[in-house]
């Protein structure tokens, strides 16, 4: 007999379908928002959390890593400091926009405001069913920021998104236009305030217009306690440049999705990632790359430093369409693992439909050299500075790729920082 | 200001001996040159010194001005005044040099006490320092001896040295991979370095440095022991006859 007996919801299962009873009468929508965000939720509740048996969640198998929900509720928080001095700021606090004094140029509106008129419902789609990160931002998106960088704006000021939270459930969306021949400097930063644990979400839709040059961060700083689901969407124009950083440098359980569709010939893509990972946290990076178009180029490095009983993931997959010749693309995934329980899983994947292409991918995993130690060591440099030096090294080389100085310092002190405390 | 006494060593790995009682006094203001065929334990001898555990001392102890340092660790030993010039100076990716010179005087003035070095002050003492050999500052620019070729590596060690001001200095095979030319720099920056108060401490396999950096005495390293030690002209004879006949003797 085979009976399938309906599974019984996990705790945090439950307390998801509870938290969108509570918080459905007064998210903002339209009829058709509405209908969409129950149809996405009723997915979640018929598939549940996805668990390891998904491909795309293989290694972190939410049904057992998510167990509880923080509940809604959160202590106020206010704006922070820049990372880079004179950024033009958008705040997000505890999921909500704050109208900017100045945008620079750029034309803003919140995204509540596009759910209530209805003009976000295009975007409230999710990419295929192992898209839980999608579903649950459609589901519940109460705000964020709709941006337009208008076609030839060029400022050297970076703009800086500031996502603040204070504890509870935070989901917002970031849908941005960049012009044509716009170049711009965006950072998409999540930092948390306070201690209370926090249940995060954030999509942020990217498509580049022809000839624009973009500087894209995401620096994820959150709570010890807090989970982070985060998802890029991006698509490249014809002609077009974007420089793509991802930093976790925080959170307990994170994932980002890096969803990127090269569909401008002649455009290039840079990913960096950096992800500085201690304590029992589990921080997973997966993109999907799809070169789709012919003479396309791009580059991915990840960087990653493993202490304590942290575990960390990449899964990259690089898809060359059919016809897409000329592809260049390349791969590299360096992990330093620094303690015996530290855990990374690296996961190349190639699917490639043309057959005129250069493609490669790499990955590495080791400990920190001794000789190299011993050296600095000889020099007077205690083991625990040298030490930090050498992490420091590993992932700085990355950030030392970006030609704005500025922009490097702000990032290596983000590093040291971070260094500082778990080193 | 150096006195190595009955020294064992071993590797710490697979147990095997390689330094079997060695005794060395090398006074202040001294310098001694360290002979022998390869093999003999000189390289050992000085990574033990600066205190690679890769090594194990099984017995003996090596005084530094009168103080046993087998318990320090490297940076200890460093800040302390030990300084070894390394045979193949290690490529650090990552790590400017500058950035490194800078924390290395900084934490070894930290460890003894000493106000760190202003930013101005740091930069001016490099410059003083990379041109009396001939160092280019762009070279300084790059990570810490990565692409450097032989040559710029050997007197990046010498710059080290000369800007972390050691009591006492190890150089280990200094001379090997350098062009005449380069030598000289290197043999120079080195001579600049001899004071009443420091001692250095050359190893090496051949003669030719010797001529460039002369030494007080020299001292025959063979099978991880001193057999022989003598005035400057015992390298001439080692030269001229190799170490067969020493060994002979000693045997």
């Amino acid at each position: 007999m085979n009976i399938q007996a309906p599974i019984k919801p996990t705790n945090a299962e439950q307390a998801l379908m509870d938290a969108f009873g509570q918080a459905v009468g007064s998210l903002p929508g339209d009829a058709a928002v509405t209908t969409q965000r129950s149809t996405l939720l009723r997915a979640i509740k018929e598939a549940g959390l996805p668990t390891r048996r998904r491909e795309s969640w293989h290694y972190t198998d939410l049904r057992s890593l998510l167990r509880t929900i923080p509940a809604p509720g959160s202590t106020s928080v206010k704006s922070v400091a820049p990372i880079v001095d004179g950024s033009i700021i958008l705040a997000l606090l505890n999921g909500e926009a704050v109208k900017p004094a100045n945008t620079g140029g750029v034309n803003v509106k919140s995204f509540a405001e596009s759910l209530s008129d209805g003009s976000a419902l295009k975007g409230l789609t999710v990419r295929d069913d192992d898209d839980f990160t999608g579903r649950l931002n459609g589901s519940f998106v109460r705000d964020g920021f709709v941006l337009d960088f208008p076609d030839g704006f060029d400022s050297e000021k970076p703009v800086e998104i500031q996502s603040v939270q204070g504890g509870g459930q935070n989901h917002s969306r970031i849908p941005v236009r960049f012009g044509r021949s716009a170049k711009a400097t965006v950072i998409e930063r999540h930092v948390a305030q306070g201690e209370a644990a926090a249940l995060i979400s954030s999509v942020s839709d990217i498509t580049l217009g022809e000839g624009s040059e973009v500087t894209w961060i995401v620096m994820q700083q959150q709570g010890k306690d807090d989970t982070h689901f985060g998802q890029l969407r991006i698509k490249l124009g014809k002609a077009s440049r974007l420089q793509l950083y991802v930093i976790n440098a925080g959170g307990r359980l994170v994932r980002q999705d890096l969803y990127i569709d090269v569909d401008g010939e002649h455009s290039e893509l840079t990913l960096r990632g950096i992800n500085l990972l201690g304590g029992d946290t589990h921080t997973d990076v997966t993109l999907v790359l799809g070169h789709n178009v012919e003479n396309t180029n791009s580059t991915e490095i990840m960087r990653n430093v493993v202490f304590d009983r942290a575990k960390g993931v990449f899964q990259g997959q690089i898809r060359v369409a059919p016809g897409a010749q000329k592809t260049d693309a390349k791969m590299s995934c360096n992990t330093l693992l620094l303690s015996d329980e530290a855990d990374f899983s690296a996961k190349p994947e190639l699917e490639i439909f043309a057959d005129d292409v250069v493609c490669g991918h790499g990955a590495t995993v080791a400990d920190i050299d001794a000789t190299h130690l011993f050296y600095l060591e000889s020099r007077g440099i205690p083991e625990k500075q040298a030490r930090a030096l050498l992490v420091q090294a590993f992932v700085q080389e990355t950030v030392e790729e970006l030609e704005d100085e500025v922009l490097v310092e702000a990032l290596e002190g983000v590093i040291t920082d971070w260094l500082e405390k778990h080193g | 200001m150096l006195e190595i006494k009955n020294l064992h060593a071993r590797i710490a790995e697979d147990g095997t001996e390689i330094i079997r009682g060695l005794n060395l006094t090398v006074n202040k203001g001294e310098v001694a040159a360290i002979m022998g065929p390869n093999g003999s334990g000189k390289s050992t001898l000085s990574y033990i010194l600066a205190g690679r555990d890769d090594y194990e001392v099984t017995d003996g102890d090596i005084l530094f001005n009168g103080e046993s340092i087998l318990e320090l660790d490297p940076a200890e030993r460093a800040s302390k005044g030990l300084f070894l010039a390394f045979q193949y100076p290690v490529e650090i990716p990552g790590v400017a040099t500058m950035q490194f010179l800078k924390v290395a005087m900084n934490e070894q003035r930290k460890a003894r006490g000493e106000a760190e070095l202003t930013t101005p002050d740091f930069i001016r003492r490099v410059k003083a320092s990379a041109a009396e050999l001939q160092i280019d500052m762009d070279m300084l620019k790059r990570p810490l001896n990565v692409g450097f070729s032989g040559g710029e590596k050997k007197r990046a060690e010498i710059l080290q040295m000369s800007l972390l001001e050691p009591s006492l200095c190890v150089l280990d095979e200094t001379d090997s991979g350098l062009d005449i030319d380069a030598l000289k720099i290197v043999a120079d920056g080195v001579n600049a370095l001899r004071s009443p108060d420091r001692a250095i401490v050359v190893i090496t396999h051949y003669q030719r440095l010797l001529d460039y950096i002369v030494p007080d005495q020299v001292h025959v390293l063979y099978k991880g022991q001193i057999i022989k030690s003598g005035p400057k002209e015992l390298a001439h004879d080692l030269e001229a006859n190799g170490y067969a006949e020493i060994i002979g003797e000693a045997a």
